[in-house]
């Protein structure tokens, strides 16, 4: 099941996807986080910031995926973990992060980035690293989960680990004010 | 909370706020788009090359294509239009030209960030400012401040 999410992954992201160069997509991202450290002083800020803003990419990306793919709705946790790391990550960061660290109910599992992209020609300043700072605090979310980034390359750990934990399923409804 | 589009705020005072935002946000990427691609072994002689090199090369990096169009009077104004500007390339509104042409501008924010950057690491002190007569076509006039 993994080897067929894999290739679908790869195929989109050779045939389906329009490329953008990558230095371009790091600076632009590296000069948002320089603005909001400016705009609000504040590193805890900043990751409230960056989470909101990567939460409205990801109900974005989320579309495009199934868009551009013909994925069945998946059963459960174990296989949108594996959606999300070969099909996701493959298809906009041209990466995919081994799925690890299962709880033992099935609700909570690990993303570990061994080469992150958004990291590239970035160093962090030691204040940053000591008051908290999540450079790269924009995971995507699909279901109604916790995602938080538990360790970081740039703060000195050998790997990026991105936590994910299932709180509750989104039954399908109409939005507020849609018709 | 996922709707495709937002609506711009009517207060000026807030479009002026976001415009210098995204404005350096761009600049400080065209500053380091300068020095990761800079000519090796060409050297940028006067403001026209440089401004070449904007029309040429970065336009390659930022957008995959060139500049249709580079307009000078030879005093300082410079005048680059694209005709299929890639962000404006799926937009569209149901209020006709004029209307989309006004909501489309702040996308054009970074990308002036961005040339005013770029001409900034090669010395060129400008003023960037964009224009649009109708979707997707879109031209950025580049005005040299004079260097005393």
């Amino acid at each position: 099941m993994a080897k067929q999410y894999r290739n679908i992954g790869e195929d989109v992201w050779k045939n389906k996807v329009e490329k953008v160069n990558a230095e371009l997509f790091i600076f632009t991202y590296g000069s948002l986080v320089v603005q909001l450290v400016k705009d609000y002083e504040d590193y805890q800020a900043v990751n409230k910031q960056l989470d909101k803003l990567g939460y409205n990419i990801g109900v974005r990306l989320i579309d495009d995926v199934l868009s551009r793919t013909s994925l069945d709705k998946c059963k459960d946790m174990r296989e949108t973990a594996e959606v999300i790391s070969k099909v996701g990550f493959r298809m906009f960061l041209n990466i995919a992060p081994s799925v690890s660290a299962w709880s033992t109910d099935s609700k909570e599992f690990s993303l570990i980035l061994d080469d992150n992209p958004l990291n590239d020609f970035c160093e962090l300043p030691p204040r940053a690293v000591q008051d908290g700072l999540w450079y790269s605090n924009v995971p995507m979310v699909g279901l109604q989960v916790k995602v938080e980034f538990v360790r970081d390359v740039l703060r000195g750990d050998d790997v990026s680990e991105i936590r994910v934990r299932l709180e509750k399923m989104l039954d399908e409804e109409v939005p507020v004010g849609d018709d | 909370m996922a709707s495709g589009w937002t609506e711009l705020p009517d207060d000026n005072e807030v479009l002026e706020q976001v415009y210098v935002k995204l404005e350096n946000i761009g600049f400080r990427v065209g500053r380091r788009l300068a020095e990761r691609y800079a000519p090796v072994g060409r050297r940028l002689t006067d403001t026209l090359d440089v401004v070449k090199f904007v029309c040429k090369d970065m336009w390659m990096v930022l957008f995959n294509r060139q500049v249709d169009n580079l307009k000078t009077n030879h005093r300082g104004i410079y005048v680059l239009q694209d005709n299929k500007f890639k962000w404006f390339l799926r937009m569209s509104s149901n209020h006709g030209g004029a209307a989309a042409a006004r909501r489309a501008q702040p996308y054009t924010w970074l990308p002036c960030g961005i040339i005013r950057g770029v001409l900034d690491s090669f010395g060129v002190n400008a003023v960037v400012s964009p224009e649009t007569l109708g979707l997707p076509q879109c031209t950025f006039q580049i005005k040299v401040v004079a260097n005393e």
